[in-house]
């Protein structure tokens, strides 16, 4: 397997060493780098988000989806993308207009600061630290902000309604996901990112831990999609009932924001379900088969990282195509009542198969 | 029949009974409201199905239409007051949930102020309008009501008009929403109203206390035109109606014109007639489906439907070159005969709709999300049904066997073999598959049809110009959403006097409150959706 840390190994020695830069100066440089290197993942992977959605609901609905701009309609998103970047920014009276603006900020802020822990590649990863997960958990908390803030300032009761759905939304999922991620950390032994990858080297997790790790799996599934507000937990937006949900009042890129964090935190959910489920980007290894192993080896870990991440999310894109809304007292009443004592359960179970060494 | 006069003859000697088109009662204000009284609880009149304003010149007043639910038998009523000044009679709320918002659409076109009823305001027009449209001696004079551009203010109180014990009659203020409610503006413009329908919502949390619905945004006084038209001119107006069922619609009026004057349509014409009614009958339903669906957000459920309805559109663009207003009926048959293809198009769409349904069935109806947002949301008890006078699909979900095709067969329909799909639960779910259920039957309809349409001519031969007898008709038909009803009034002109629609739209509205209190936000739409009114029909 590749190890792709001697790229950033060798760019840190060029600073560091040939240029003979200062400790401050690399780390900043370095910051830098990355921060491009992020901010640019970003986009391209919104773009594919968006032309990949609209050519999955596409063929879900009998339709055809883009395929004007360039050939088969590649080029629509950056197209959407254009318009959205030279669209007036309406300023509305009657809104505060400081946490009007914050918002959208916020939001787009949590999701790019979850994309710092992901497991890009076999050495590919912005910050290993030995709380990744828990930073991941911790920062993803922040988008809720965001979206209470617009809700709130925007002045409007369609918005007010929607953050107020979102924030119970939010703060009821986070225990599902929380847990659920609980009971792998639990399994992996670990909190430590490049640790939970390294464990998955030989068999991943979603088969080593086999029932809880799938439970596990199935619980995390429904809390992501409930927590990136995409359907059938699209109630904040739920365009229906509240036209627009929280972000009614925003246009241009204040909105653009929004949107794009919402697919970025549909890849994030895909991103730590591969993590914790699929190896992250560890190829398919099965014990014993060192022919296959090292046919799986060739297939560059950002690739299987990527595919992981995106196969999880399509699923999401088919759930959200598929079901109807629930009503928020079903939405509350389905975490509470049902995913939440089923993850107490799974935990206890977890820690029963491992303390009886129960698992692969 | 008999009995009823006997009944009303012996407690209300005073009341003038007539027998015509049904039978006619001429009662005097003061005695109606009682006699309504006996009506509905000892002889079984417990729906009212018409209510129409009327100016005479002379007096104003109203008719009624009444049917007795068990029997299917209907009489009409006529109130009147020459007062033209401050004209009043009473209202009929207490007895009939319906005529509270008949009775505001009244007072709005003529100025008629019912007594006791609990909120008199205007419904259509604004409430700064000067003077009453439809009485005759309206000034439609621009310079009285010119075209505002100012907001029209929101007013959250309302009067009502109390007839005390010594029966002076004293005005009242009313309170629609406090000052503490949180009152969230539901449209004109909003994804969920299906049209530019306000709904003014007070709401507690995510649970709603109080709608007040805003109507008129699309008004065109249709009924108005038609007074100024002839009656071939009125006709494409019906296309504009509930622009969904426009066939039926307008299959309406030319029954009920040519009931008037006695013309024989040709066989050929009836069955064409019905045949495109039940296209038009499962397009709209299938489009019924589909955006009620979309309302509870799976948007994917809207476009297979929407794939069958293209074919039904097809179909009907090939024989009326249309494929919304389709000025197809005319006075005395249908405009054109049917395209070469209609027999094997028809026959295509019978072999891709059992399919479509079970298709529909797999997607949407069994799923649990679905089952939870529909299950026992916004159930209209029978009682409720024939009081708010909820016709069709959703009228027929709470029990209430009310299709005009069975009850007052028209046209071919008692020849038909179909079933009248009625269902028990009330809930928005048995709406929801009484249509589709319905869609069933229209095809069973059309399978028994379509390799039996006659030969012979698709029009009658009808004068150059059409001119009605004095007198009055009603004719009902069963239009998609219900019982779509036409009312002529001719005094023996070219021109009707009175031309009155009376959509199931209108009603099925008017019970939106009702359905709604209690319920969450997020089940008004379900409830919309399922009783699946069109704003087009609503104001029309």
């Amino acid at each position: 397997m590749q190890d792709l840390s001697i790229i950033t190994h060798w760019i840190d020695n060029l600073l560091r060493g040939t240029l003979n830069f200062p400790d401050w100066l690399t780390v900043i440089t370095e910051c830098v780098l990355i921060g491009v290197c992020l901010l640019l993942a970003y986009a391209l992977l919104a773009l594919f988000y968006i032309y990949f959605e609209r050519k999955v609901c596409a063929a879900f609905q009998c339709r055809l989806g883009p395929n004007r701009v360039g050939p088969f309609g590649l080029l629509q998103a950056f197209a959407d993308m254009f318009k959205i970047l030279i669209k007036e920014l309406i300023s509305l009276n009657n809104t505060d207009k400081f946490l009007f603006g914050l918002a959208p900020f916020l939001v787009i802020i949590a999701s790019m600061l979850g994309f710092a822990v992901l497991p890009w590649g076999n050495g590919l990863q912005v910050i290993d630290f030995n709380i990744g997960i828990f930073f991941l958990l911790a920062v993803s908390s922040i988008g809720v902000l965001g979206i209470l803030l617009a809700g709130w300032s925007s002045n409007n009761k369609f918005t007010l309604i929607g953050a107020l759905r979102s924030g119970a939304q939010m703060v009821s999922y986070e225990l599902s996901i929380g847990l659920s991620v609980l009971t792998m950390v639990c399994f992996a032994g670990t909190m430590s990112v490049s640790g939970i990858v390294a464990q998955q080297e030989n068999c991943w997790f979603i088969f080593s831990g086999h029932i809880p790790a799938i439970i596990a799996f199935l619980v995390y599934i429904v809390a992501g999609t409930a927590e990136t507000n995409r359907g059938p937990f699209d109630l904040p937006e739920a365009e229906s009932e509240l036209t627009a949900g929280y972000h009614t009042e925003y246009s241009g890129i204040h909105f653009g924001f929004f949107y794009l964090a919402e697919y970025l935190n549909l890849f994030i959910i895909g991103g730590v379900a591969a993590l914790l489920f699929f190896g992250g980007w560890m190829p398919f290894h099965i014990p014993g088969w060192d022919a296959f192993n090292g046919v799986m080896d060739y297939i560059p870990s950002v690739l299987w990282f990527l595919m992981k991440a995106v196969a999880v999310t399509f699923v999401m894109i088919w759930f959200k195509w598929t079901f109807p809304r629930l009503r928020i007292d079903q939405l509350l009443a389905f975490e509470w009542k049902y995913l939440l004592p089923i993850n107490l359960f799974n935990l206890v179970l977890m820690v029963l198969i491992i303390t009886f060494g129960l698992h692969f | 029949m008999a009995n009823i006069q006997d009944t009303v003859a012996r407690l209300f000697p005073e009341v003038e009974i007539v027998q015509g088109e049904t039978l006619e009662l001429n009662v005097p204000d003061a005695k109606w409201h009682s006699l309504a009284a006996v009506l509905k609880q000892e002889l079984g009149f417990d729906n009212l199905t018409a209510l129409i304003g009327m100016d005479w010149g002379e007096l104003l007043g109203v008719v009624y239409y009444l049917t007795n639910t068990a029997t299917n038998e209907i009489i009409s009523a006529k109130v009147t007051t020459d007062n033209r000044k401050d004209p009043m009679l009473h209202s009929l709320t207490d007895l009939y949930a319906v005529a509270g918002i008949y009775e505001r659409e009244v007072y709005d076109f003529y100025g008629i102020k019912f007594i006791n009823h609990p909120d008199m305001r205007r419904l259509f027009l604004r409430n700064d309008w000067v003077g009453f449209p439809f009485r005759k001696d309206y000034d439609a004079n621009p310079e009285i009501n010119p075209v505002r551009l100012d907001h029209e203010s929101v007013e959250d109180t309302s009067c009502t008009y109390v007839e005390g014990p010594d029966g002076k009659i004293e005005k009242k203020n009313t309170v629609i929403f406090s000052p503490e409610d949180f009152v969230v503006n539901i449209g004109p413009q909003h994804p969920a109203t299906h049209g530019v329908l306000r709904l003014r919502t007070a709401v507690e949390g995510e649970t709603i206390k109080k709608i007040d619905l805003y109507l008129g945004y699309i008004h065109r006084g249709i009924e108005k035109l038609c007074e100024g038209l002839g009656y071939p001119q009125t006709l494409h107006f019906t296309d504009r109606l509930d622009y969904l069922s426009a066939m039926i619609n307008r299959h309406a009026l030319c029954l009920c014109i040519e009931k008037a004057m006695n013309i024989e349509v040709p066989r050929r014409a009836q069955v064409i007639r019905v045949m495109m009614d039940e296209l038009m009958r499962i397009s709209s339903h299938l489009l019924a489906i589909g955006t009620f669906c979309m309302d509870l957000g799976a948007t994917t459920m809207l476009f297979y439907p929407l794939r069958e309805r293209e074919t039904i559109l097809d179909i009907l663009e090939r024989t009326c070159g249309a494929r919304m207003t389709f000025n197809y009926n005319c006075i005395g048959g249908v405009i054109v005969d049917l395209d070469q293809n209609f027999v094997a198009d028809v026959k295509k769409l019978l072999e891709i709709m059992p399919k479509a349904i079970k298709e529909y069935n797999k997607v949407f109806t069994g799923n649990v999300i679905a089952h939870n947002r529909m299950d026992g949301v916004g159930v209209l008890s029978k009682e409720d049904a024939i009081s708010y006078n909820c016709t069709g699909p959703s009228g027929r979900a709470s029990g209430w066997s009310c299709d005009v095709r069975k009850t007052h067969p028209y046209g071919i329909y008692s020849e038909l073999d179909f079933e009248e799909v009625v269902r028990t639960e009330g809930d928005s779910m048995a709406r929801f598959k009484a249509r589709i259920s319905e869609i069933e039957q229209s095809c069973k309809i059309l399978s028994q049809l379509v390799d039996r349409i006659p030969e012979g001519d698709c029009c009658a031969k009808v004068p150059k110009i059409i001119k009605l007898p004095a007198g009055h008709w009603f004719q009902q038909v069963e239009a998609c959403r219900g019982a779509f009803g036409v009312y002529i009034e001719s005094t023996g002109t070219n021109q009707p006097l009175r031309m009155k629609f009376n959509s199931p739209g209108f009603c099925l509205a008017g019970a939106i409150d009702h359905l709604t209190r209690g319920e969450k936000i997020a089940d008004l739409i379900t409830i919309g959706g399922s009783l699946d009114y069109v704003v087009p029909d609503i104001d029309r």
